[in-house]
């Protein structure tokens, strides 16, 4: 079997690789199999790893594929090869120097995406040209230039690349570019805007974070409009924060700037997944023009100067309170080396009894623990019962109206700047970009409730 | 080659679509009788027009899985539509409006379509992938119809031949088009994602009359199941035409089976009539190469037009273009189908893509119909500098549309250089039919990287061969030897009873054309009385039948017992009246002797008639018409 040149037979295994292999019909072969049952024409393809290893996926020449079993294959007539090149047409982006210069750095996710055999699922594909050739409004909008920082999936996104990303932003900043785009996997897009937000402070120009809920191999993706608002963002607008940019309403009508340390995706899968807690947007986005919803964002300087600090530890953890939760869920933190918790607690921000001695372990230990609410909405209060006051004694801290992802990359990037639990504190209880607010306006909490008339009479009238 | 003359539909023979090279295929689309939809949980045949939402999209081209651009999409993207979707909330959900991804494939539907299949004769496929076919009409809010192979290699039998059957597919159907105007068009969500198959034949009809033949076969083949939908749209043809030196083209839609004679019809004297049309510029010196036209913006040269819609379009600040087609006088009123014109193609290409949908969208100077008056038309020939031998072709629209409008008056006059575009076609309700769009190929198949392929077990084939019903053909194989009335024969093969009366006939011994009757007819009786025949199932005609089979039901009162088992809802006792013993069918026949002997008899040959009657109204039901009439003498007058 050694002899088999398993990237000929890419993804097989088993008895359809020893049947594709005893024929000699390597992927991408032009062939007609001959079965028991009648005769198939068209193409093999390679198969995906983790489908079985008992049939041979052929691409018929209408286009479909259908699966064959390699136990009842006779024969395979070989007429050629033929692979298929998937390609988006590339075409160099054209350059106007009355147009404002935008850097897109890309991290992965499905923004611009192909399909890998591999797996069978979607992997993302990036290039200025790429994305002219297939986005072609970009270039009314700005010179473009693009730089693959990292190929990974929004949920391997982490410290290291979380670093790499603000000192690039810090670079481009530095170069002069007008604004900058990420593109970035969604499910943790609010994880990397966040942090970047503390890493990367004062800027002068537009950050904007933008991905996509439908992966753009689909003619209803969201991601050419998504694409285009946050170009826009990054281009024209006096914003100069970091921001996430993703679809308002489900419908293809604008997009909505959320400041990055106010932002969570909500919805595992709808395009307008992202949201803006405890607070309203800063601006809504549309392929004409920017409109604020607000006057307190940071404007655009015409410097090139920012403030990079690009630290982090990541000996921290959010820890997801349940009823019934037992110490050792604590203890195991702390005795793994663990340097700060980020608890997301009941309520105004609760645990059970049962957790106290951890907790104190925690303290004599010196791990720094913050308190936030998995309610998302709201305040941490612990004053407001005994089993608050317990708490803070033993040396966990209210976060504010922090969310806990935030709360979680702020304490890691806290602590890597310093191991003084004060002066952690400090950082912490500080707001840098808006991640605790001093109240919550009366429409920052909004989930309307279908089936009521009035939600009904309102989602009648506007698209959402 | 091309002499040969359409005549009007009902002139043409068999002999006239052979010298044509008349050809034709199916793609028909059936939905299957599921609770749910195929790829979510909604219900699936609840239908309606009112709507609590609504969402709006664009579609953009992507690639397919070998890395191609499809035609049809860049046609559409070049119509840029706003696509608006009414979605009302018992009906969809975030599935369909695409922002949930699929559940796992409806099972149930899985099982009917393979079911067809193999009464199909097919080959199930060992293992399902599901593919993405791109639509960027809008008609499904992802973009793509979710649709796998799953049976290859059929056939049916037709008059004494094999019909094959290319391939079958299981699909998500897709929305109901509620209007289509400018740019922005607008569906309707409640069809959307029901299961559908579609089954497609090599294209060996080669008359229409023939085409339609095949549609019934096959749908009588679904209807045997009792597993599919029926009524309005649950039963569509795609039906492909092609004449000899044509091109393949698909008519959409088709809902009703006997519309396919007249349409396939048109379509194959459209393609031959463009084909003479492409050897008549031949005639003229203009083909691919030599082709030429030019546009001119004529909106100041009209500013002061009476025309109506020209009129209106100078009002409302429109650009209008005219098109100048060097040496093609006349040809735009050159005929295509039955009252249709050259010009119609063109009007539709503008309607479609440049979404000029108000009509008439363009006005020609080979119009026989008034337009612009001569003078205007003179004005424009001038600044044209046009010759006679030209036609000039009017547009108007906005800056933009009449570009694109301009652009397609070109691409589609320079195609009848070549002959027949590739296209699918919209059937009309005149038999005619018109663009819809450019005939989508292989490109626009993609796999469903959302779904994992999915085995097909033998278990699973045997599973469902065990509810399958026989072939019907076979079923009226059989039906013939025994005899059965011919009225009956095909009705029965597909009937969900066609079981029962095999059962009936080979274990109970009822005489089949008997069970034939009481099974087909009989419910039909039923109904002129108003009876619900809904409320039949197969224990009432079960009982019935076994009861005949035991002669405890005369077969004369088979009606009248049958009809009290309906009213009852169950056969009882009591529901087989009981039998008259010798004594009171003597009393009765030396009564009706005595009453007949005391009539003014007009007509005495009738004697036995009128006895026969006399007695059956005072003993139905309890005697047999055979026995008393053997006791009257009377044998050959009852069977």
């Amino acid at each position: 079997m050694d002899e088999i040149n398993l990237e000929e037979f890419k993804g097989y295994r088993g008895a359809a690789l020893n049947t594709l292999h005893k024929f000699n019909s390597p992927v991408w072969s032009d062939v007609e199999i001959i079965t028991e049952d009648g005769n198939y024409k068209g193409l093999v393809l390679p198969r995906s790893e983790t489908a079985d290893e008992f049939h041979i996926v052929l691409k018929m020449p209408i286009g479909y594929n259908i699966g064959i079993a390699a136990e009842k294959i006779k024969e395979i007539n070989i007429f050629g090869r033929r692979e298929a090149k998937y390609k988006i047409p590339e075409k160099d982006f054209p350059f106007d120097p009355k147009k404002p210069n935008v850097k897109l750095l890309g991290t992965g996710g499905t923004i611009a995406s192909r399909l890998d055999y591999r797996t069978g699922a979607v992997i993302p594909a990036f290039s200025p040209g790429e994305l002219y050739g297939s986005v072609p409004e970009l270039a009314d909008i700005c010179n473009l230039d693009t730089e693959k920082l990292y190929g990974v999936f929004s949920e391997n996104m982490g410290p290291e690349q979380w670093i790499g990303l603000a000192e690039a932003i810090g670079r481009e900043i530095e170069k002069g570019v007008q604004g900058i785009v990420i593109g970035h996997g969604t499910d943790t897009m609010h994880h990397t805007a966040a942090v970047l937000s503390f890493m990367v402070q004062d800027s002068p120009i537009p950050i904007v974070m933008v991905g996509s809920q439908r992966s753009s191999d689909r003619p209803s993706s969201d991601a050419a409009l998504n694409l285009i608002h946050s170009v826009t963002t990054a281009a024209k607008s006096d914003i100069a924060e970091v921001m996430v940019c993703m679809f308002g309403p489900t419908s293809d009508l604008y997009g909505l700037l959320h400041r990055g340390t106010r932002v969570r995706k909500m919805h595992s899968s709808y395009r307008s997944t992202f949201r803006t807690i405890g607070d309203i947007p800063i601006a809504t986005v549309s392929r004409e023009k920017i409109t604020p919803l607000r006057e307190d964002y940071k404007r655009r300087r015409n410097d090139n100067s920012v403030k990079v600090n690009a630290v982090f530890d990541d000996r921290v953890a959010i820890v997801y309170y349940y009823p019934n939760m037992k110490p050792d869920m604590i203890d195991s933190l702390i005795d793994n080396g663990y340097k700060g918790i980020v608890i997301a607690g009941t309520g105004l921000g609760h645990v059970n009894k049962p957790l106290y001695p951890a907790l104190k372990r925690a303290k004599e230990n010196g791990v720094a623990v913050y308190m936030t609410v998995q309610t998302l909405w709201g305040y941490v209060q612990m004053y407001v019962y005994d089993t608050g006051r317990d708490m803070m004694e033993l040396g966990v801290i209210p976060a504010a109206n922090m969310l806990p992802e935030v709360a979680f990359v702020k304490l890691g990037w806290a602590l890597g700047q310093t191991d003084d639990l004060q002066k952690v504190k400090e950082i912490m209880l500080t707001p840098i970009a808006g991640e605790i607010t001093e109240r919550e306006p009366s429409n920052g909490y909004l989930i309307y409730q279908g089936g009521l008339p009035e939600v009904e009479d309102f989602i009648k009238q506007y698209r959402k | 080659m091309y002499d040969f003359i359409f005549k009007p539909f009902n002139e043409m023979t068999e002999a006239d679509y052979k010298t044509i090279g008349f050809k034709s295929g199916l793609e028909i689309h059936q939905q299957l009788l599921t609770e749910k939809k195929l790829f979510c949980r909604c219900p699936a045949g609840k239908y309606s027009k009112e709507y609590d939402a609504e969402i709006l999209r664009h579609m953009r081209p992507t690639l397919s899985e070998m890395g191609v651009y499809d035609g049809t999409a860049l046609m559409e993207f070049k119509t840029k539509k706003n696509i608006i979707y009414h979605i009302k909330r018992e009906t969809v959900c975030t599935y369909e409006m695409d922002d949930t991804p699929p559940f796992l494939i409806n099972e149930e539907a899985l099982d009917i379509a393979i079911g067809i299949g193999l009464l199909y004769n097919c080959n199930t496929v060992d293992e399902l992938h599901i593919a993405r076919k791109q639509y960027l009409d809008g008609s499904i809010p992802t973009g793509f119809q979710r649709t796998a192979i799953y049976a290859l290699d059929g056939w049916i039998p037709y008059k004494d031949r094999k019909i094959k059957i290319v391939q079958m597919s299981i699909e998500e159907d897709s929305c109901r088009e509620v209007s289509d105007i400018g740019h922005e068009r607008v569906y309707l969500t409640d069809r959307l994602g029901m299961p559908l198959i579609e089954t497609v034949t090599e294209p060996a009809m080669k008359t229409p009359q023939e085409a339609a033949e095949v549609a019934w076969q096959c749908s009588k083949l679904v209807r045997s199941t009792h597993k599919v939908r029926r009524g309005m749209g649950a039963a569509r043809e795609d039906v492909n035409v092609s004449v000899e030196g044509g091109t393949r083209v698909e008519i959409k839609g088709v809902s009703q089976i006997s519309m396919i004679p007249v349409l396939t019809y048109n379509e194959a004297m459209r393609q031959w009539n463009l084909l003479r049309l492409r050897e008549e510029l031949k005639k003229r010196g203009i083909t691919n190469e030599t082709f030429k036209a030019e546009d001119f913006d004529v909106t100041n040269l009209l500013k002061k037009v009476n025309y109506a819609p020209l009129k209106n379009a100078v009002d409302t600040g429109m650009k209008i273009c005219a098109v100048v087609l060097k040496g093609f006088k006349d040809l735009l009123h050159w005929q295509t189908q039955t009252d249709t014109y050259f010009s119609k193609e063109i009007s539709d290409r503008v309607r479609v893509i440049a979404c000029l949908t108000n009509i008439p969208n363009i006005i020609h100077s080979d119009s026989k119909s008034d337009t612009i008056t001569s003078s205007d038309w003179q004005k424009i020939k001038k600044f044209a500098n046009a010759n006679d031998d030209d036609t000039m072709v009017i547009v108007w629209g906005s800056n933009e549309d009449a570009k694109t409008a301009v652009n397609e008056i070109i691409i589609r006059a320079k195609e009848a250089t070549i002959g027949i575009p590739s296209e699918t076609r919209q059937a009309l309700s005149d038999g005619t039919n018109g663009f819809e769009r450019i005939l989508p190929g292989a490109d626009r198949m993609y796999p469903d990287t959302d779904l994992p392929p999915k085995k097909i077990t033998k278990e699973r084939l045997e599973r469902i061969k065990a509810w399958l019903p026989e072939q019907f053909w076979k079923r009226i194989e059989w039906y013939n030897k025994l005899g059965i009335p011919k009225d009956i024969i095909e009705e029965l093969s597909i009937s969900r009873y066609a079981e029962l009366f095999k059962k009936a006939v080979n274990e109970w011994k009822v005489n089949p054309t008997t069970a034939a009757v009481l099974l087909i007819q009989y419910p039909k009786r039923l109904k002129k009385t108003e009876y619900l025949i809904e409320w039949l199932n197969e224990d009432m005609f079960e009982s019935v039948l076994k009861n005949l089979a035991d002669n405890k039901i005369p077969v004369d009162s088979l009606f009248t017992t049958f009809k009290t088992v309906a009213e009852l809802g169950t056969f009882t006792g009591e529901v087989v009246l009981n039998p008259a013993s010798d004594k009171e069918i003597d009393d009765a026949i030396v009564k009706a002797q005595a009453d007949y002997s005391k009539m003014k008899i007009i007509n005495p040959e009738k004697k036995n008639k009128l006895l026969m009657g006399m007695i059956m109204k005072k003993l139905r039901g309890k005697v047999s018409a055979k026995d008393i009439a053997q006791r009257i003498g009377f044998a050959k007058g009852v069977k």
